[in-house]
């Protein structure tokens, strides 16, 4: 791979320097034209050189979809991200289409046109039926585009907590790591506020509130597999986004309110890991970390670590100086394996009695 | 002394016009608006190779991650040493570069430069309306850019909280080091940027209405100066509102208010703030914000249309839809500033309101798109570096602007948000191509500037290099934020799963280096220029617009004698009569001064 893109790159600086010279030569020949405006030849070779950059921008974009396309997400591990990704897939292939054809439109027509001093141009103003088709199209493409879109946005972010039997869960987020607060036996989380901070009380969960003794604060996200999650974000220093791609979700973490998303995993970590995609990619990744780490032996430091797929979490928003490592482990699990982890996770109640007895 | 004397020489063949220039008020505090437009070129122009030079350090970082550079340590000092680049002054550096290459490069340098040159050139004006509030328009550009320098140099580091400083980041020293002394000269720099962006565009919506010479009706102006005008006109609408935004600010950073801040604890403390809220900040910055990006891009969009039209001999197509295009993205663009906000944990009705808008003006711009290609359809294209550029310019417009689709759909912007994605559409967008619009600019009307003639050779090598680095550098950018990159990230290795992205961004940073190295061209060839440059003809690019019928020595109020009355709109290029022959035989314009020939028709336009 390495080797193919430093090839493109020392390819395209040579057609530069190439070009430069030609460009060079073509000018010393013509020692009489000192205007320094384009001339016949000038026009004759820009044209040339504008169509020979709309057919770079074609292979630009055909070598990027192909060989950039182990990039895309997988199929989305959500309920809701399906019809996010059909809604993308719809848009992309629309711009595509437009892309194509005005790029091709504007390079072809700078060749086909360029400058003669024997050439006319058309005195050609004013249309009014061109100008209305090409505004009457777009407002047809978009007004579907748009309306498709809010019907999925009002889907995606209608969060009905009466709606079937969701699990809440709040996320926590802080320079620079999140925790999960889960509401316990009762589903319910108990009341928090940052000034209620103290000890091993570090989410500011209000000991006074009864619903918050049952909670279970963990460093871990853990999500039973097609049952409604409703997330509750908290900050407690500066805007952060809890970011989770693979589930085509996102939102901000703002410091004295709470945010809402909320989604149905669909696929669990197990389920993933042995997707044809996840299996593939973690051999590509796998691959560049062994040669990595030949780098980094010879060097006398350790080896990287072999990879293994797990959902992450990270920080979408700029947070401070260690933004870029701020993250969280999602295990999307069966309902049994996920009840048999949270058993064992301790509640606050226990957290604060162990503290109190120390 | 010999200096003064020699000077009041010179003014006595100056028609009449008795000025005493000394050095000073002719090339310092010059109240002639052709000297301030070099002076905000050049301003632009050195805070320009700033702005770049600190995208080349950090695309350095992005790229290898794990090596050490000489460069980090001669650059950065204390935040580079070792030749590791500290995590926090990365921050500090792509925030900065977005504050000086939105604001300083683009608004100031492109809008700045180009308003004054042509408003009083193109409306038949012996100046602005006030030479002396566009003096001090341009004084308080350039201490705000000093202060911008300065604060590169405090001791905790320069601002670092994004160039959108959302707040609690940017007010609380304790979250980085940045946002103590930093961006305190931040705030103070943009308040003053502030200042004199609205004493600049008061003055150019007051000469547009005002100064017009005879005949010249708005349906006459060329399309440089409706952008123009309706740039100025946005940004007095919105740059106030930025100011209030950092007023706020600024009480809650020393004065202990809560407009934007509420339950936070930071460092083991809790601080006393309660009921205030970033989002306010959010929607205050993006009021300003998104019309901002317009505001980078009508001139832009503006001088490009004089130019297509003049190197394709032909007029612009549909001048009306032009004209309205840019009236409904001036509206529009005031309307749907929520849609950098779609998770920020506002409303989600409002996200559907402002999906709705943003989608809107996508119409308009379309629009414009077409008319362009249209233009060159038929054409007898000059392909001289100028025209180059515009087109280049419209291509980058279409490919930033398409993207724009997904990312103004609130459900799309959900999963690309804040990623690469997003970069590559507003750098293509708003970035690449009103820096397209400024090249193009400068290649353009530098005879004008300098009187003297820009090499085109050196012109080409410039634009294709550029041209082919600029989508090597963004194109690739789509994929890897599609793969969930988020931006900001100092580095990557901390998720093995973007491991595989590691190669597209080592191509990126090459790509960058030598797009970056290609305008070291540009600025050679400029320097050079201006000094040994060709000596310019008066109307080098056979134009019909008013600016070409000045000498080309500079002279105070512009034309000798009396201001040339106006009798056409200016794209009247391949005009032909009846009988097919060009309305002034053998030359394919007709400046605007000139008076309708015999059996020639007004055409309806």
């Amino acid at each position: 791979m390495t080797v193919l893109l430093t090839i493109i790159v020392v390819a395209l600086v040579g057609i530069t320097f190439w070009q430069m010279s030609k460009i060079l030569k073509l000018s010393q020949l013509k020692n009489v034209d000192t205007s320094q405006v384009a001339n016949d030849k000038d026009n004759d070779t820009q044209g040339k050189l504008m169509l020979g950059f709309v057919i770079f921008i074609y292979v630009l974009t055909i070598y990027c979809f192909s060989a950039y396309n182990s990039f895309f997400l997988p199929e989305s591990a959500s309920k809701h991200g399906v019809e996010y990704d059909q809604l993308m897939l719809i848009s992309l292939v629309i711009i595509m289409i437009t892309q194509i054809i005005t790029q091709g439109l504007l390079h072809y027509f700078t060749f086909k046109y360029r400058g003669k001093s024997t050439n006319k141009a058309l005195f050609f103003a004013d249309n009014d039926k061109l100008e209305f088709v090409w505004t009457i199209i777009p407002v047809i493409v978009l007004s579907a585009l748009i309306i498709y879109g809010l019907f999925t946005w009002s889907d995606i972010m209608n969060i009905d907590e009466e709606d079937g039997d969701p699990l809440i869960i709040e996320l926590y987020a802080y320079q620079f790591d999140w925790r999960a607060r889960y509401g316990g036996e009762d589903n319910v989380l108990g009341k928090a506020n940052v000034r209620f901070i103290e000890g091993v009380n570090t989410l500011g969960v209000d000991v006074s509130d009864s619903y918050g003794k049952d909670d279970k604060i963990v460093n871990e996200l853990h999500l039973p597999v097609n049952r409604k999650v409703i997330f509750k974000m908290r900050s407690q220093d500066v805007l952060h986004s809890a970011y989770m791609p693979f589930f085509r979700a996102q939102m901000n973490v703002v410091p004295g309110m709470i945010t809402e998303f909320s989604y149905t995993p669909t696929k669990t970590t197990e389920e993933m890991r042995n997707s044809e995609f996840m299996v593939e990619k973690v051999a590509t990744i796998n691959d560049i970390r062994r040669e990595k780490s030949k780098a980094l032996i010879a060097a006398g430091d350790e080896g990287l670590e072999t990879y293994e797929f797990d959902y992450y979490l990270l920080c979408n928003k700029i947070c401070g100086a260690s933004h870029y490592n701020m993250q969280m482990k999602i295990v999307v699990e069966p309902e049994e394996d996920y009840n048999a982890w949270l058993k064992e996770q301790q509640t606050f109640g226990e957290q604060m009695s162990a503290q109190a007895s120390n | 002394m010999s200096a003064i004397a020699h000077a009041d020489d010179h003014a006595h063949d100056d028609h009449g016009h008795h000025h005493k220039e000394t050095f000073i008020t002719k090339y310092i505090f010059s109240q002639d608006h052709k000297m301030i437009s070099k002076q905000y070129l050049v301003t632009g122009l050195i805070m320009g190779i700033i702005g770049i030079a600190m995208s080349l350090l950090f695309r350095l970082q992005l790229a290898w991650p794990d090596h050490k550079f000489t460069a980090f340590e001669i650059f950065l000092g204390k935040f580079g040493e070792d030749g590791v680049m500290d995590p926090s002054i990365y921050l500090a550096l792509v925030t900065i570069h977005g504050t000086i290459m939105v604001f300083f490069v683009l608004t100031a340098g492109l809008s700045g430069t180009f308003s004054n040159l042509l408003i009083p050139l193109q409306i038949g004006a012996r100046d602005m309306a006030s030479g002396f509030l566009n003096m001090v328009s341009y004084w308080l550009f350039f201490l705000s850019s000093v202060i911008m320098v300065i604060s590169l140099f405090v001791e905790a580091g320069p601002a670092s909280a994004g160039w959108t400083i959302y707040p609690p980041l940017s007010a609380l020293p304790q979250a980085i080091g940045g946002s103590g002394t930093g961006m305190t000269l931040w705030l103070v720099s943009m308040a003053i940027f502030i200042a004199s962006s609205l004493l600049g565009s008061l003055n150019y919506v007051v000469t547009v209405i005002n100064l017009r010479t005879k005949g010249m009706s708005m349906t006459r102006l060329p399309l440089t100066i409706w952008a123009f005008f309706v740039t100025a006109i946005i940004g007095i609408i919105s740059f106030p509102v930025l100011l209030s935004a950092a007023l706020l600010l600024i009480m809650d950073r020393s004065f202990g208010t809560s407009f934007y801040l509420s339950d936070i604890f930071i460092q083991g403390e809790v601080l006393h703030n309660q009921g205030g809220s970033p989002v306010l900040f959010e929607h205050l910055f993006w009021f300003l914000g998104h019309p901002e990006v317009y505001i980078v891009l009508l001139p832009a969009l503006g001088i490009t249309s004089e130019i297509i039209a003049t190197n394709a001999r032909k007029p612009i197509f549909g001048y009306r839809a032009m004209v309205a295009s840019i009236l409904a993205i001036a509206f529009l663009s005031t309307i749907v500033w929520g849609h950098h906000m779609f998770i920020s944990g506002m409303n989600p009705f409002l996200g559907s309101v402002f999906t709705f808008t943003t989608l809107l003006i996508a119409i308009p711009s379309g629009v414009k798109a077409f008319n362009y290609i249209t233009t060159l359809w038929k054409g007898n294209l000059q392909l001289n570096p100028a025209m180059l550029f515009s087109i280049g310019l419209v291509s980058t417009f279409i490919t930033g602007g398409l993207t724009g689709i997904i990312l103004g759909d609130s459900t799309l912007d959900i999963n690309v948000h804040d990623t690469y994605f997003v970069v590559a559409h507003f750098h293509l967008v708003m970035g690449i191509s009103a820096l397209y619009g400024l090249f193009a600019g400068v290649y353009h009307w530098f005879p004008k500037m300098y009187g003297r003639m820009m090499d085109k050779n050196l012109g080409y090598v410039h634009f294709w290099v550029t041209a082919i680095g600029a989508y090597g550098v963004f194109f690739p950018m789509h994929f890897i934020g599609m793969a969930g990159l988020p931006r900001r990230y100092y580095k990557n290795t901390e998720f093995p799963y973007f491991d595989d992205l590691a190669d597209t961004n080592v191509l990126i940073t090459i790509f960058a280096l030598i797009t970056a190295a290609a305008q070291l061209v540009f600025l050679y060839n400029f320097i050079r220029s201006m000094f040994y440059g060709k000596k310019a003809e008066q109307n080098p690019w056979n134009s019909n617009t008013l600016e070409w019928t000045t000498p080309v020595e500079h002279i105070h109020g512009n034309w000798p004698g009396e201001i040339p009355s106006v009798y056409r709109w200016p794209y009247d290029y391949s005009k032909t009569k009846d009988n097919g022959e060009y309305v002034i035989a053998g030359q394919d314009w007709v400046s605007q001064t000139i008076p309708l020939q015999e059996d020639e028709e007004e055409l309806h336009h």
